[in-house]
């Protein structure tokens, strides 16, 4: 038991921390915004620059040679900064496809490019129809002699407007819902037949609707085993959660101290709010979720890498629902001690106050967790 | 950074749980296992057990004669103690006058108690709360006049818990009532429940049961050489007694145990014509209250190895979260197996049971299985949980000051 970090650690820890003071106010994100992608080019170039692309990747292909604390302690600094750039959506999901399912010639191809910042990948794997469930897939990839030919549309893919390379889930066997029968493509964004619609999620996120008509691929470019792409689409999604739990503590960090502030400055009735005590406490309930989901998200950084897969799913599902659940109260707290002032554009909190929003509601919502973790209760 | 119990950590715990279920005695690990408080003859049992195995002074430094654990060492085996279960150290030897005495004691002092403390030859009880001090505890009036070599101590205690059983009582006295703040002017005396004088009335709590008691004190003398720390000092060693030793405040293995109880109910009970386990609503309240005890469970090891390091030896403010999130979660898993046994929750067959001397009548039907009994009683006794040892309101305050800063 051991909840010291290394001094590589804390030096990784340290750098992110200097570049988003210096470039990441919260006037700077607004433009970064504003940019035409979402995102700001530079920043994206200065992670690269700092290594922070390659955090969860081996040394060999040029990464860090880090792990899952490594990442969640680079996502919870992105996370008290709202950061806009497509690092959950290459590094965490795309570099999991990667690690997980790639094959030596995939990743000495890639991940030196994802490493770079040159390529980004966005994971293409949700469906309309699909809300929460992993394996309700409709998209098809045919036999195209010794390629594939995929056909079908994906919704809500993080970054997917701006990625180069897509990891798209498709069904090669079986019916819409069975667990056997998905495999795993690597497509080219550019490629003849992929069509993709950019919007912004509330929080100002980048994502895609993407459809797919007789898309042709090669054989290698297929991911992990065919037909047996589940396991892997829930592990891409596992490394999602942990990465995105992390975040959350970061944001929730950042909310509870602006509010704490504001309960310090703000004056009513000729004294600071923060001398009430109903506003205390909530304060304090508001400290004791942060905490308490910051175990979580240590408990997922240290999970990612158990063997168990049940353990593991189990494990994850308690993380979700534990930070969705915490999210859920400190945010909503955030905006209400802060008073109309939270409630605008103008002004930071709402601005977690939304992420925390799309959180809920990335990699199923607090409701589908306690049904996962519901179902394994002897 | 590195989560998982180390291979000597496992080998530890293994050695614990063990060694507790070949010694615990299996009448007394089925009583608590129905709900019931362990009888006073069960926990003197348990204590002297664990105390000749070198184990029941368990947070005490070596030459205290404690085990020498690392904090995470002590969790581990307050969890296994609590998750057998078995009767708990009795804390007011264990953690509250054991270390203060260590820490504030004369050496005759350590010499008279320690060692008995830790045997539970002597039956210590607390007498801090007063009817007009409970959360606002310096405002305590009972009061110690300084007679020669002696005080003689008047006023009243309330909320005693144990004090029925007690042998010694360490009390919050008045000494000088004219000190500039409330603080100033209390000491910290140890006084023979024997000495002539002292009164203990039985409060019965709502789930039928005498724990708690109110203690009266009508001209008692007490030798000064029972004084602990110096006169008008006392608020020192009682800060340092609420602070010291916080990692079994969260009692996770008593929320573990309980929900482990509550399943083996459904498992037996059938609702909607099924077993009551395979209902969603049911699933769905034990997944979260298993997500939650998970989560404490992550917080309670960063307060311990945390607290591990601490050089300043102060108590660390995040052990509120332990107590208000810990007493939260007792609280919900009592309330799981009282609703699990549905109907059956409400007959206060204990209580007849106990006024028929503990025999049921021949002939007569008992209302349900063995469960049924003591299902909601454990609910009723946690309603406690949140207002004793610094009331969850209270908590937040600490939170407040000593981490928000406010």
């Amino acid at each position: 038991m051991d909840f010291e970090y290394s001094d590589d650690q804390r030096m990784l820890a340290d750098s992110v921390a200097r570049l988003l003071s210096d470039r990441y106010t919260f006037d700077a994100r607004r433009l970064y915004l504003k940019e035409g992608s979402g995102w700001s080019a530079a920043l994206w170039e200065q992670y690269a620059e700092l290594g922070l692309l390659g955090v969860p990747f081996a040394e060999a292909h040029g990464g860090f040679g880090g792990g899952a604390v490594d990442v969640m302690m680079v996502m919870e600094a992105f996370g008290r900064s709202l950061v806009l750039e497509p690092f959950l959506a290459s590094v965490v999901l795309g570099g999991a496809a990667l690690r997980h399912g790639g094959t030596a010639a995939q990743q000495a191809e890639l991940l030196p490019r994802v490493i770079d910042g040159s390529l980004k990948l966005a994971f293409a794997h949700g469906e309309r129809q699909a809300r929460y469930d992993l394996s309700d897939v409709l998209t098809t990839a045919a036999r195209d002699g010794a390629g594939w030919v995929l056909e079908g549309a994906k919704s809500v893919v993080f970054h997917g407007d701006c990625a180069d390379r897509l990891v798209v889930s498709a069904r090669t066997a079986g019916d819409r819902c069975d667990a056997g029968g998905i495999t795993l493509f690597l497509v080219d964004a550019a490629a003849a037949g992929v069509a993709r619609r950019g919007y912004a999620l509330h929080d100002g996120m980048r994502a895609a609707e993407i459809s797919l008509s007789g898309v042709r691929v090669g054989a290698d470019a297929v991911l992990g085993p065919v037909d047996g792409g589940l396991a892997l689409v829930e592990r891409i999604t596992e490394a999602g959660i942990a990465a995105m739990a992390a975040e959350m503590v970061g944001a929730m960090e950042a909310m509870h101290a602006m509010t704490l502030d504001y309960a310090k400055t703000r004056q009513q009735f000729g004294k600071p709010i923060g001398s009430n005590q109903v506003v205390q406490h909530r304060l304090a309930e508001m400290l004791v979720e942060l905490e308490q989901a910051r175990s979580m998200a240590m408990l997922a950084a240290m999970t990612l890498d158990e063997p168990d897969d049940a353990e593991r799913a189990r494990a994850i599902s308690m993380v979700k629902l534990a930070v969705g659940q915490a999210a859920r109260f400190v945010s909503q707290n955030a905006v209400q001690l802060h008073g109309g002032i939270g409630m605008t554009e103008e002004y930071a909190v709402g601005h977690y106050f939304r992420r925390a929003m799309v959180f809920e509601h990335s990699f199923g919502d607090s409701a589908h967790h306690l049904q996962r973790i519901a179902a394994t209760v002897r | 950074m590195d989560l998982r119990f180390t291979d000597a950590e496992a080998a530890f715990r293994e050695e614990v749980r063990a060694f507790i279920r070949d010694r615990l005695p299996a009448d007394t690990r089925e009583r608590l296992r129905l709900g019931h408080a362990p009888r006073k003859e069960d926990t003197v049992a348990w204590q002297r057990i664990l105390n000749a195995k070198g184990w029941a002074a368990y947070s005490w430094p070596k030459e205290h004669g404690g085990p020498g654990w690392s904090a995470v060492q002590r969790m581990i085996f307050l969890e296994e103690n609590l998750l057998a279960p078995a009767p708990e150290l009795l804390s007011f030897n264990i953690t509250m006058i054991g270390p203060v005495l260590i820490q504030f004691g004369t050496p005759a002092q350590k010499a008279r108690f320690l060692a008995r403390a830790a045997n539970l030859d002597d039956w210590w009880c607390q007498g801090f709360s007063e009817p007009g001090a409970g959360s606002d505890l310096a405002s305590l009036k009972t009061s110690a006049k300084r007679e020669g070599d002696e005080y003689v101590v008047n006023g009243q205690k309330i909320w005693t818990s144990t004090a029925h059983n007690a042998d010694w009582i360490f009390a919050l006295v008045r000494t000088n009532p004219q000190a500039a703040k409330r603080q100033e002017g209390i000491s910290f005396l140890l006084i023979d429940m024997k000495t002539p004088g002292i009164t203990v009335r039985p409060i019965i709590s709502i789930d039928g049961s005498h724990h708690l008691n109110e203690v009266f004190f009508d001209d008692v003398r007490v030798p000064v050489e029972q004084r602990v720390g110096e006169e008008n000092r006392g608020w020192d060693v009682a800060k340092f007694l609420l602070g010291n030793e916080r990692t079994g405040i969260a009692r996770l293995g008593k929320s573990r145990e309980r929900v482990d109880f509550a399943k083996q109910i459904a498992r037996e009970t059938r609702a909607g014509g099924r077993a009551l386990i395979e209902d969603e609503g049911f699933r769905q309240r034990v997944a979260r209250l298993e997500t939650e005890i998970k989560a404490l469970e992550l917080t309670q090891l960063r307060v311990v190895s945390a607290g591990g390091k601490r050089a300043d030896g102060k108590p660390d403010p995040f052990s509120s979260i332990l107590k208000i999130k810990g007493t939260e979660l007792q609280q919900a898993a009592t309330e799981l197996v009282m609703d699990a046994a549905g109907p059956l929750a409400m007959p206060a067959w204990a209580r007849e049971l106990a006024a028929l001397g503990g025999e049921p009548p021949p002939n007569e039907p008992v209302p349900g299985p063995d469960w049924a009994a003591r299902a909601a009683v454990p609910y009723l006794f946690l309603r406690a949980a949140s207002i004793y040892g610094g009331s969850n309101e209270i908590q937040k305050n600490i939170l407040t000051k000593a981490v928000l800063g406010l």
